[in-house]
């Protein structure tokens, strides 16, 4: 088993399993019951300005996509930040922190645009000995209707100005959290990047409206006669988050700056997903809200297993080891040849790959296999294009055989050729 | 596969005693837990909407089964039920009574992958009850043809063919010698697969089309010559079933306690009270088939202490399933095979046993088996009935037919169990009747031009 310690920006915990600003770190209790099940750290759910606390709706909070056998799917909330006073919240913080020495607590915070809010509070959180702060810059609903939250982070430039008050007013590591509400997430990380940061956190909730209630033709979950959007998360958004993750961490203008993963992540192999493309450590949210804080258990020794298995010593050597992988599709090597092709010992004749190809793709895959019921594809029309591989219900029944060099596609009638070809260099790029 | 979740009381008494009322409730409730609405979306979703699917091929009435379970994830059971009763008016006793894991369940992809297959019966039922239950109709008559047409029998095949052709604008007049319509649905299949009176709810569904009149206890043949219905109908189909119960040509077999399988069926499925039926305590069963698993298990969950089912040849043999035997088998019924039944034992016009031969072994060697009940479950044949000067080409005593139901005799067409070549199932009953009704109406509608 492989030590899972980890350091982010200076912060040591046992692990790189980290709870998100959310729910579930709004207070001791939690937080207590967080780290007794072994969370490696918390981002303390955020803080806003001293003065009466702001009210949350007193009705659905959340709503769910389920899949058939109520798998959560995906999750959006309408919650805003603490509802509780903010010298409970610190002084909560200040036990917690005394009590668990060798965790991460890092306050999320959001105040008004204005540089004397920020120094306020960052004089507040410094007093507590939290091992940071992440600035809340990403929440979608409720705050950014008041000039906060996405409301700052869809602007680079306010971005930058905030992240760097907070490094000239206090000594606290400083983490950006981005909203992927934007067009180019990475225009907010380099914004970041100049105000000083010393870290991203990505991605903060999507807008999203979960659905619509035809028997009372209005949006679902309402409160009372209307809803309003929320933030979407849960497994449905990790493939949006490994994306916008794998662009800052290709980014020359983003180049080291240390990341913290988060969206979807909700057990090892996600997080190490997340970690191979360039986060140090990950945050979870409603992979908690659905099991329970017990699920880390099964993270730390599942990850640790992973890394003996695959000769890694520490999650350093996981860090960033996929990210030279993700390229942009100008890149990609037309010469590149694959075919599928189906094992008839484990086809079950199902015969979806067929349909799929036939009505909505390359027709090449037939019916019929000497008289009888089966399928089987016709080098002479597949493109590859991997649709039937993921329709097929069977596992590694169909795969793609990539094609060796100096065979012949016959679809095309060329010879595979051994030297790489992008579009950039393709005859038929009239541009290029 | 078909599942059994009903368990009988596991309660057995002697002879002249009987189980409490709770125990026949218990021992003849549905047999099939149904599914509920979120346990039928789990199980639709195992669907994987097969193209040119392997279920719908092998159910005798072709229904699209890929596209109702598709419905039903869709929570859209009342499509689903339109789609099932299109292609089979009785979806519903299907549902409950087709041997599922030799049809479309044994056809089933999943089994290829050696997984459970989708439990198609029972999403089946889910839609087509629910259907009924929310009182969806789905036929309507076409404008009159002026054609009327006599059908011969009230089973599966007769109410098949009556609701179809009805749907096509034809009157139809069903002649049946029972007191109630369903054929064997309502005297035959055991009771707790038909459990809550479902024949009747389903026979009155089928005729609310309008348009059909049933004539009971009439006797084609002895009440109405079948000359009249050649006169006064443009068109008569047979779906007279197998009234006859074949013998096993023994000497002494018409002895008290020696009972033929589908008259005591029909006996217990027509109780009012089950307490009042003949239960012996040794029971022997003669037959391999549905009937014969039927029997003996109906009669060991009315209280027999000891049921034996004997066939002639071996387990692989058997007409009965795979999935039936193990049910009689977890009944607590004993199946010997190789036993073919050599005398009787009888004792002051008494049976008292069964001496069998060990088939499988050559010499004489035998064996007996104590018995005060005899059950003969060996297969049915065609019934007499009187014709007229009609005559059917017959095949093994069956009416010979072409692929569209036509008999020997122009203007007569037969279906179901009466025919050659038939399976015996409700299932291909209703597609005979189907059939057949279309091959009439071409022919009716053929001729008016």
């Amino acid at each position: 088993m492989i030590d899972l310690k980890s350091k982010f920006i200076g912060i040591e915990t046992p692990n790189p399993f980290w709870l998100a600003s959310a729910p579930p770190t709004d207070k001791a209790y939690n937080v207590n019951r967080a780290f007794e099940a072994g969370w490696g750290g918390v981002m303390w759910k955020t803080l806003g300005e001293a003065g009466l606390p702001l009210v949350n709706v007193s009705g659905p909070r959340y709503g769910a996509w389920h899949g058939t056998d109520r798998t959560l799917m995906g999750f959006n909330n309408i919650e805003l930040i603490t509802d509780r006073d903010l010298e409970i919240n610190l002084a909560e913080i200040i036990q917690v922190k005394k009590d668990w020495p060798d965790r991460g607590v890092v306050v999320s915070l959001m105040v008004p645009c204005e540089e004397q809010a920020w120094k306020d509070i960052l004089m507040r959180v410094e007093d507590t000995g939290a091992d940071g702060i992440e600035l809340n810059f990403g929440c979608p609903h409720g705050m950014s209707e008041r000039g906060m939250g996405a409301a700052v982070g869809q602007v680079p430039e306010y971005v930058e100005m905030v992240a760097a008050w907070c490094k000239q007013y206090s000594d606290l590591a400083t983490i950006v959290k981005l909203t992927p509400n934007i067009t180019d997430i990475r225009t907010s990380a380099r914004g970041a990047v100049r105000g000083g940061a010393d870290a991203v956190s990505l991605i903060n909730t999507i807008n999203s409206v979960m659905g619509v209630d035809l028997e009372q033709m209005k949006m679902s979950p309402s409160v009372g006669q209307q809803g309003s959007h929320g933030g979407y998360c849960g497994p449905a958004v990790k493939p949006i988050a490994l994306h916008m993750l794998s662009e800052i961490a290709g980014d020359d203008e983003c180049k080291g700056i240390p990341i913290s993963g988060i969206g979807g992540v909700s057990n090892w192999r996600d997080a190490a997903e997340f970690m191979a493309l360039g986060a140090s450590n990950v945050q979870v949210c409603t992979a908690v809200m659905t099991h329970g804080f017990r699920i880390v258990e099964d993270m730390i020794d599942g990850l640790s297993r992973y890394l003996a298995d695959h000769g890694m010593r520490s999650v350093d050597d996981l860090i960033g080891a996929a990210v030279p992988s993700v390229t942009s599709w100008n890149k990609l090597d037309l010469n590149y040849v694959a075919k599928a092709q189906i094992d008839q010992d484990s086809c079950i004749k199902c015969g979806r790959c067929h349909i799929v190809c036939e009505d909505t793709s390359h027709q090449a895959i037939s019916t019929e296999i000497n008289g009888e019921r089966g399928f089987q594809v016709r080098d002479e029309d597949c493109v590859g294009c991997n649709l039937c591989v993921v329709v097929c219900p069977v596992e590694n029944c169909i795969t793609l055989r990539e094609l060796d060099t100096g065979e012949i596609d016959v679809r095309t009638g060329k010879t595979v050729s051994a030297d790489y070809q992008n579009w950039t260099q393709h005859p038929n790029n009239t541009a290029a | 596969m078909t599942t059994f979740s009903s368990k009988s009381s596991g309660q057995s008494l002697p002879a002249g005693q009987r189980l409490s009322p709770a125990d026949y409730q218990t021992n003849f409730a549905d047999i099939h837990i149904p599914l509920d609405a979120r346990s039928a979306i789990v199980e639709a979703d195992r669907c994987y909407h097969c193209y040119g699917a392997p279920c719908q091929t092998a159910c005798p009435t072709g229904i699209d089964v890929a596209s109702f379970i598709r419905m039903i994830s869709q929570k859209n059971e009342v499509g689903a039920a339109e789609k099932i009763l299109s292609e089979n008016i009785m979806g519903g006793t299907c549902a409950r009574a087709c041997p599922v894991e030799t049809l479309c369940e044994d056809a089933c992809v999943r089994h290829t992958e050696g997984d459970q297959p989708v439990k198609i019966g029972l999403l089946q039922r889910f839609a087509t009850d629910r259907a009924s239950e929310l009182g969806a109709k789905f036929f309507t008559r076409q404008a009159s043809t002026g054609h009327t047409v006599a059908i011969v029998g009230a089973g599966p095949a007769g109410l098949s063919c009556a609701h179809r052709l009805a749907t096509l604008g034809h009157e139809v007049v069903i002649y049946e010698a029972h007191e109630k319509s369903g054929g064997l649905n309502e005297y035959g299949l055991a009771a707790y697969k038909m459990a809550g009176d479902y024949a009747q709810h389903e026979v009155q569904d089928i005729l609310s089309i309008g348009g059909i009149s049933v004539k009971h206890g009439v006797k084609v043949g002895e009440d109405i010559t079948f000359a009249e219905l050649q006169t006064n109908y443009d068109a008569v189909f047979m779906g007279v079933g197998l009234g006859a119960n074949k013998e096993m040509q023994l000497d002494g077999e018409q002895v008290s306690g020696a009972i033929n399988a589908v008259e005591y069926i029909h006996q217990l499925r027509q109780a009012k009270d089950l307490g009042q039926l003949p239960v012996g305590q040794n029971i022997v069963v003669i037959g391999g088939g549905m009937t014969a698993i039927d029997i003996a298990i109906q009669i060991k969950r009315l209280g027999a202490n000891n049921v034996t089912m004997a066939y002639r040849r071996g387990k692989e043999h058997m007409n009965a399933s795979h999935e039936e035997q193990e049910f009689a088998l977890s009944e607590g019924v004993h199946i010997a095979h190789w036993a073919q039944p050599v005398s009787l034992q009888v004792k002051q016009g008494v049976i008292t046993g069964v001496e069998f031969k060990r088939a499988n072994i050559e010499g004489d060697e035998t064996f007996t088996t104590p018995a005060d009940m005899l059950f003969k479950a060996i297969g049915q044949s065609l019934a007499p009935i009187d014709v007229g000067a009609v005559e059917f080409v017959k095949h093994y005593g069956k009416y010979e037919v072409d692929n569209e139901l036509r008999t020997s005799h122009p203007g007569i067409w037969a279906g179901g169990d009466c025919v050659a070549g038939n399976d015996g199932l409700a299932v291909s009953a209703v597609q005979d009747g189907k059939l057949a009704a279309l091959s009439i109406h071409n022919t009716l509608t053929q001729s008016q031009v």
